[in-house]
């Protein structure tokens, strides 16, 4: 029903900025990645040094290591924190079930860095939780691991994630057909069996969908290292900030960027496909 | 017939549940309790409360500065990135075109990305482009990546409009032209003014892509990521709290109105950036 002229005219604009304003600086990332610098000069030549340099220096390899660990544990802790919730909301809140929705999606959208911040302020060595602990005896002389570690690290980017994770298992809890979960319980399935052979298969989809969420933001994050991660929490992102800033690099920089990019979209890829064969529509 | 699901009730769960709301929220309680705590950020317990901070804010040039970059460049990425998405989601749900799927993979590709990759990429366009870097280059830099929550919104409230309605204004002998400024973006009012207001929110936020991109005027998140370097004082607390509070009542009315273009489809959010 609507003119060809009437197509050109809304795919066109759309086409050409998203072309010129992020496939070309994507594009841009790509191609720096295979230049070089020499002398403070970027040089226009194209070979894979960059990244020889990432497979043999070992130093890149274990930030690596450490980062994909701590996207693991923050993985793993707001699956932990965001599945229970979302079942319980979905299947046993009752009358509250758009309220507590509400409570749980608003902090998702509030200020990343007022949230890193108030970490911040509770684990110092002279933070508030410091403070408790001495103030209560439980401690006389102040706890100084908390702050500056990849522990403190997980618990920032485990509490910024958990309302992400949250959502899609959420979503997709609430898209079982409720027969199906009572046909079980009829026909003499225990609350467990049901759970495990009813209701965690189908909503496998938004437990992926969480999952790869809360690994890959985590995977790419270089704020939360500085805010509360110290020397010991120095995740792949910030070495890539630092090539960009101080250490002058960028191919390099954008190498180790090419590389989380090319993990991301495998796990996307990947996750994609898990989610077609576990979905039942 | 069993009674139904969603009332049983299962205290352990419930409890747990409590616990979860609790990390959630308690961060953000001790955050706003400290900002009017006398002797600084830390320490326990909080004593001789006080409004001396937000005085100390209220004076503090460099912060209402930061906020009016901060409003500028958000105003700005809401316009950009309505403009761009409008026409983005109105492609892909009536054009066909070669490419189309990737064209959708790219436009939400800064939504799923870590923000240091776009935010960089910009940054190599913008010095390639030999532009300085500014306040405008954040507001291209916002209103782009944020193309991808305009097209997801907007789509979703296409979807939902009534497409017989257009049908018959074209049948009647409206132009294209008449038919989108009464028809489409009429029914798309709502969709418009919640994508708007989440864009807004996000973009005031907006901290990763912002740090590559920024030149020597500062937008809030910066201007504040600046201080907690120099040393921190529960002046930070309390801006922190106006930001949280006004954050709070946006996305308490984007969502009333989202519920109210989209239905209970709200609940299928898309993914912050």
């Amino acid at each position: 029903m609507y003119s060809r002229a009437y197509k050109t005219l809304v795919s066109a604009p759309p086409l050409i900025w998203v072309a010129l304003f992020l496939l070309l600086p994507y594009g841009l990332m790509f191609a720096h990645s295979f230049w070089t610098v020499q002398d403070g000069v970027l040089v226009h030549d194209w070979n894979l040094s960059n990244y020889q340099k990432l497979l043999t220096n070992s130093l890149y390899a274990e930030v690596l290591f450490r980062t994909m660990r701590i996207a693991a544990s923050v993985m793993l802790c707001s699956l932990l924190l965001g599945y229970p919730l979302a079942y319980y909301l979905s299947f046993h809140s009752g009358a509250r079930k758009e309220l507590l929705y509400q409570l749980v999606i608003v902090p998702l959208w509030v200020s990343y860095l007022v949230r890193g911040y108030a970490w911040k302020t509770i684990l110092g060595s002279e933070g508030i939780l410091n403070g408790f602990l001495q103030y209560f005896h439980f401690t006389h002389e102040p706890v100084s691991f908390l702050l500056y570690s990849p522990f403190a690290v997980v618990l920032m980017l485990t509490h910024i994630y958990t309302p992400f994770v949250f959502l899609p298992i959420y979503a997709s809890l609430e898209h079982i057909p409720r027969p199906l979960v009572e046909a079980s319980e009829d026909l003499g399935a225990s609350p467990a069996s049901t759970f495990f052979r009813v209701i965690l298969p189908l909503s496998m989809p938004g437990l992926l969908a969480g999952a790869t969420f809360a690994f890959v933001l985590s995977l790419g994050d270089f704020l939360a290292p500085l805010l509360v991660g110290g020397s010991s929490g120095t995740m792949i992102a910030n070495i890539v900030q630092t090539l960009f800033g101080a250490t002058y690099d960028w191919p390099l920089g954008a190498a180790i960027s090419v590389s989380i990019l090319l993990i991301t979209l495998t796990l996307l890829f990947l996750t994609e496909r898990l989610e077609k064969r576990w979905s039942f529509e | 017939m069993s009674r139904s699901t969603s009332t049983r009730r299962a205290p352990i769960l419930a409890i747990y549940a409590t616990v979860v709301f609790a990390f959630i929220y308690l961060p953000i309680v001790v955050l706003i309790l400290y900002s009017f705590n006398r002797d600084g950020v830390g320490g326990f317990p909080p004593s001789h409360l006080t409004l001396d901070w937000y005085r100390q804010l209220f004076t503090d040039g460099p912060i209402w500065d930061s906020v009016l970059n901060s409003l500028l460049v958000a105003s700005g990425a809401v316009a950009l990135s309505l403009t761009v998405g409008l026409l983005a989601a109105l492609a892909l749900d009536r054009a066909s075109f070669p490419g189309k799927a990737l064209f959708r993979r790219l436009v939400l590709l800064p939504l799923i990305l870590p923000g240091i990759i776009t935010g960089l990429s910009l940054l190599m366009f913008v010095v390639l482009s030999g532009a300085q870097l500014s306040l405008f280059t954040v507001f291209l830099g916002h209103g782009t990546a944020l193309i991808s929550v305009a097209t997801t919104e907007l789509f979703a409230g296409l979807q939902k409009s009534d497409r017989a309605q257009e049908e018959a204004s074209l049948d009647l002998g409206a132009t294209p032209w008449q038919t989108f400024w009464r028809i489409t973006l009429p029914n798309l009012r709502l969709a418009l003014v919640a994508a708007g207001l989440l864009i807004f929110t996000l973009s005031m936020d907006e901290i990763a892509v912002t740090f590559f991109l920024i030149g020597r005027d500062n937008t809030l998140p910066l201007e504040i990521w600046g201080r907690l370097r120099r040393g921190i004082t529960p002046e930070i607390n309390a801006v922190s709290t106006l930001v949280f509070a006004v954050s709070v009542v946006l996305i308490i009315v984007w969502y009333r109105i989202r519920m109210r273009s989209v239905g209970t489809e709200a609940q299928q959010l898309p993914e912050r950036p």
